[in-house]
């Protein structure tokens, strides 16, 4: 795509396809001769991460369907038949669980590295709004999985969710209603809406691999950003993806499965609630109605507005406000190394999202209540004043001259007298 | 000026800032404070003790399952490995003491018939609406998935069940409640279950409420979570392969890019 073709059909059966559908030029020019930054860190091996734990997710996911029973009656039990009585259930189940907690922590992770290095300024503005839909479709994909267990939290987070459409009453009388009674399928929670839920979380699954090939489409035009920000000037900056990244993307995924499995095997219940484990109650509301941990930001922001359908706003806005970071950060350059000022804020903004996290997790009110008001003040001040002033006022540091400069220091273009690698390379690599 | 520090003002009364937020509700989503105990089966390596399984389920059986129902486990599952390990016979013993409503035969009656292994526990009422009637309005929970449905875990079942006391001096009571430290709350529906010495123990262990009560809890976590010891075990044959498999992932990973550093250690322009 942005880069010549480097592929020579060596068989006749390669000729063939290259003539017809050229797949294996496809798979050699963008995965493995692909020109990747010579100075991706490891913070860059969570795309790949993200893309087995998709795949992870949707084969314990298919299985799990072939003995899932989704009716208000069956649900819970169906699970619990699954751990019991399916061969392997246990492992399926809980890793499709923990499986979703582990694709969560990776999307942050990666949407927080974009952040970081201005991944989402030009030329890269599409893969980034691709990326948002792709968090957007996630959480969608997961609230509907969560909901499946047919637990009470299961029940309750349907029933608050769902509620927020009726919202829209403020606006026109009757319509968040009448919405809220069409989602349900009746008028109130029941075996309708948990039918509809399955067949909508089986569905988008496929959805979200579709606009993850669109992100990778995306990514394979401009290239890969680096930690530098600073654009690929020649090929020394860059390196085959294959074997480089692979290897670098293989070894981390090892290490991010060891969490994985650690979870998965010895504390499979530790992120989730025990209430879930009770079967839905639609007469029997749980004391504290709180959703997976990965939601608890949002959740937080939502409680924070004491009016229904802004609060709903500020929920919706919390992942919408992403959508326009391309333009409303007005830097020259892109990585946040070179950004002395607002370095500090962005480290402040990822603290501020742990702390709304945690406030998620707590009452609304009291101190948890002004704290999540403040916080939500930060979230959306960060995106919507900070991100546009500091561009303007800020003053940043020297970039580098070029990629390969800013590896093997000024001298790079003069190899003869680099000094031995051995020194460098694993500080560069530790600072991931 | 004065209208920027009004609207700075308004701002920050929008923020409703809390009064006496000092003194903190200990009740925010907590319930007491649950004391860990030190279990078998704790992860990594733990594993069930059969024998106290065997005591675990004597005491649901006797005392529990008179109120409470457990209609996820059938009697099977007790020989099943990682459990409390029940003889085949023990177990068609223990099923056929339960009578079972079968049917309908062929002339199309319900019929009543000893249990078999393949039969779920039996559930001491019809309905829930029966188990509320017999119990003064309250619903005595299925104990199948206890030990996972409340925070505490197992820690919490023992705490519960040693956890009656007489209530404090000042503390309301209401009529036909109990007075328990671990619920939440302190008021529970269920009279204390335990007595030293009600059932008796034949493998030399005491008697007492403590043992009951951390008996049965086991017994519960294995009810709950009846394939933890296989889970532990494929779980450490997979640490120990990715574990390895990181190191191995490392070091190929320090030859490849060894490649890239040598080319910039010798490129001649």
């Amino acid at each position: 795509m942005s880069h010549p073709s480097t592929y020579t059909p060596s068989t006749g059966i390669e000729r063939w396809f290259d003539a017809r559908m050229p797949i294996p030029r496809m798979m050699h020019d963008q995965f493995l001769v692909f020109p990747t930054p010579r100075n991706l860190n490891y913070w860059w091996t969570f795309g790949g991460i993200l893309t087995f734990m998709l795949a992870v997710q949707m084969v314990t996911g298919i299985v799990l369907a072939m003995h899932y029973v989704p009716t208000a009656d069956g649900a819970f039990d169906s699970v619990e038949k699954i751990m019991r009585d399916v061969n392997w259930g246990w492992l399926l189940r809980y890793a499709h669980a923990v499986g979703a907690s582990m694709f969560f922590l990776a999307v942050y992770i990666h949407t927080f590295r974009g952040l970081y290095y201005g991944s989402y300024k030009a030329p890269r503005e599409i893969l980034w709004i691709l990326g948002v839909l792709i968090l957007l479709l996630m959480i969608a994909t997961a609230f509907m999985g969560y909901s499946l267990v047919w637990g009470q939290m299961s029940f309750w987070a349907v029933t608050v969710i769902t509620n927020l459409f009726s919202s829209l009453d403020a606006l026109i009388p009757g319509l968040g209603t009448s919405l809220v009674e069409w989602i349900w399928g009746g008028f109130s929670v029941g075996g309708p809406t948990l039918n509809r839920l399955y067949a909508l979380h089986y569905l988008l699954p496929f959805v979200i691999a579709g606009v993850v090939i669109l992100h990778i489409w995306a990514l394979h035009v401009p290239g890969n950003n680096n930690p530098t920000g600073v654009d690929v000037k020649s090929a020394k900056d860059t390196i085959p993806f294959h074997p480089y990244y692979t290897i670098k993307d293989g070894f981390a995924l090892v290490l991010f499965l060891i969490l994985f499995a650690g979870l998965l095997f010895y504390a499979p219940n530790f992120l989730g609630h025990p209430d879930n484990y009770i079967p839905a109650n639609p007469l029997q509301t749980p004391p504290h109605i709180v959703p997976e941990w990965y939601f608890l930001p949002f959740y937080a922001i939502l409680r924070a507005i004491p009016n229904k359908l802004f609060g709903v706003i500020g929920l919706i806005g919390g992942i919408g406000v992403l959508f326009f970071v391309p333009w409303l950060d007005t830097s020259r350059i892109r990585s946040t190394s070179y950004r002395p000022i607002y370095k500090w804020f962005f480290w402040l903004f990822v603290v501020n999202c742990l702390a709304l996290g945690y406030l998620g997790s707590q009452a609304p009110d009291g101190w948890y209540l002004f704290f999540g008001r403040v916080c939500t003040i930060y979230y959306f001040g960060f995106f919507l004043v900070l991100m546009p002033i500091l561009g303007f006022i800020e003053r940043p540091k020297k970039l580098p001259g070029s990629i390969t400069q800013s590896v093997l220091g000024p001298q790079g273009s003069h190899p003869a007298e680099a000094p031995p690698h051995v020194a460098q390379e694993p500080a560069r690599e530790g600072a991931a | 000026m004065m209208s920027a520090v009004r609207t700075a003002a308004a701002f920050v009364l929008a923020l409703s800032i809390p009064s006496l937020a000092l003194a903190e509700e200990p009740g925010n989503g907590h319930g007491p404070v649950i004391k860990a105990q030190d279990w078998s089966f704790a992860p990594p390596f733990g594993r069930f003790d059969k024998a106290q399984l065997q005591r675990g389920y004597r005491v649901y059986k006797e005392i529990c399952a008179n109120c409470h129902s457990m209609r996820l486990l059938s009697y099977r599952n007790l020989g099943e490995s990682g459990g409390p390990g029940f003889s085949p016979k023990a177990i068609e013993i223990l099923a056929a003491q339960a009578q079972v409503t079968d049917g309908p035969n062929d002339k199309g009656e319900m019929f009543e018939r000893p249990g078999r292994p393949s039969d779920h526990f039996r559930s001491p009422y019809a309905n829930d609406q029966a188990a509320r009637v017999v119990n003064n309005g309250a619903l005595p929970p299925d104990l199948s998935v206890m030990a996972k449905a409340r925070p505490g875990g197992p820690d919490y079942i023992y705490a519960l069940l040693t956890g009656y006391a007489k209530p404090p001096a000042e503390f309301h009571m209401t009529q036909g409640m109990q007075y328990n430290k671990a619920f939440p709350g302190h008021q529970i529906a269920m009279p204390n279950p335990l007595v030293d010495g009600v059932i008796p123990y034949t493998d030399g262990t005491k008697p007492t409420v403590d043992n009951y009560a951390r008996d049965v809890s086991a017994f519960l976590m294995w009810t709950a979570e009846p394939k933890l010891e296989e889970r532990y075990k494929v779980g450490a044959r997979i640490m120990i392969f990715l574990i390895v498999f990181a190191g191995i992932m490392y070091f190929s990973k320090r030859a490849v890019w060894a490649r890239l550093h040598r080319r910039d250690g010798t490129h001649q322009a």
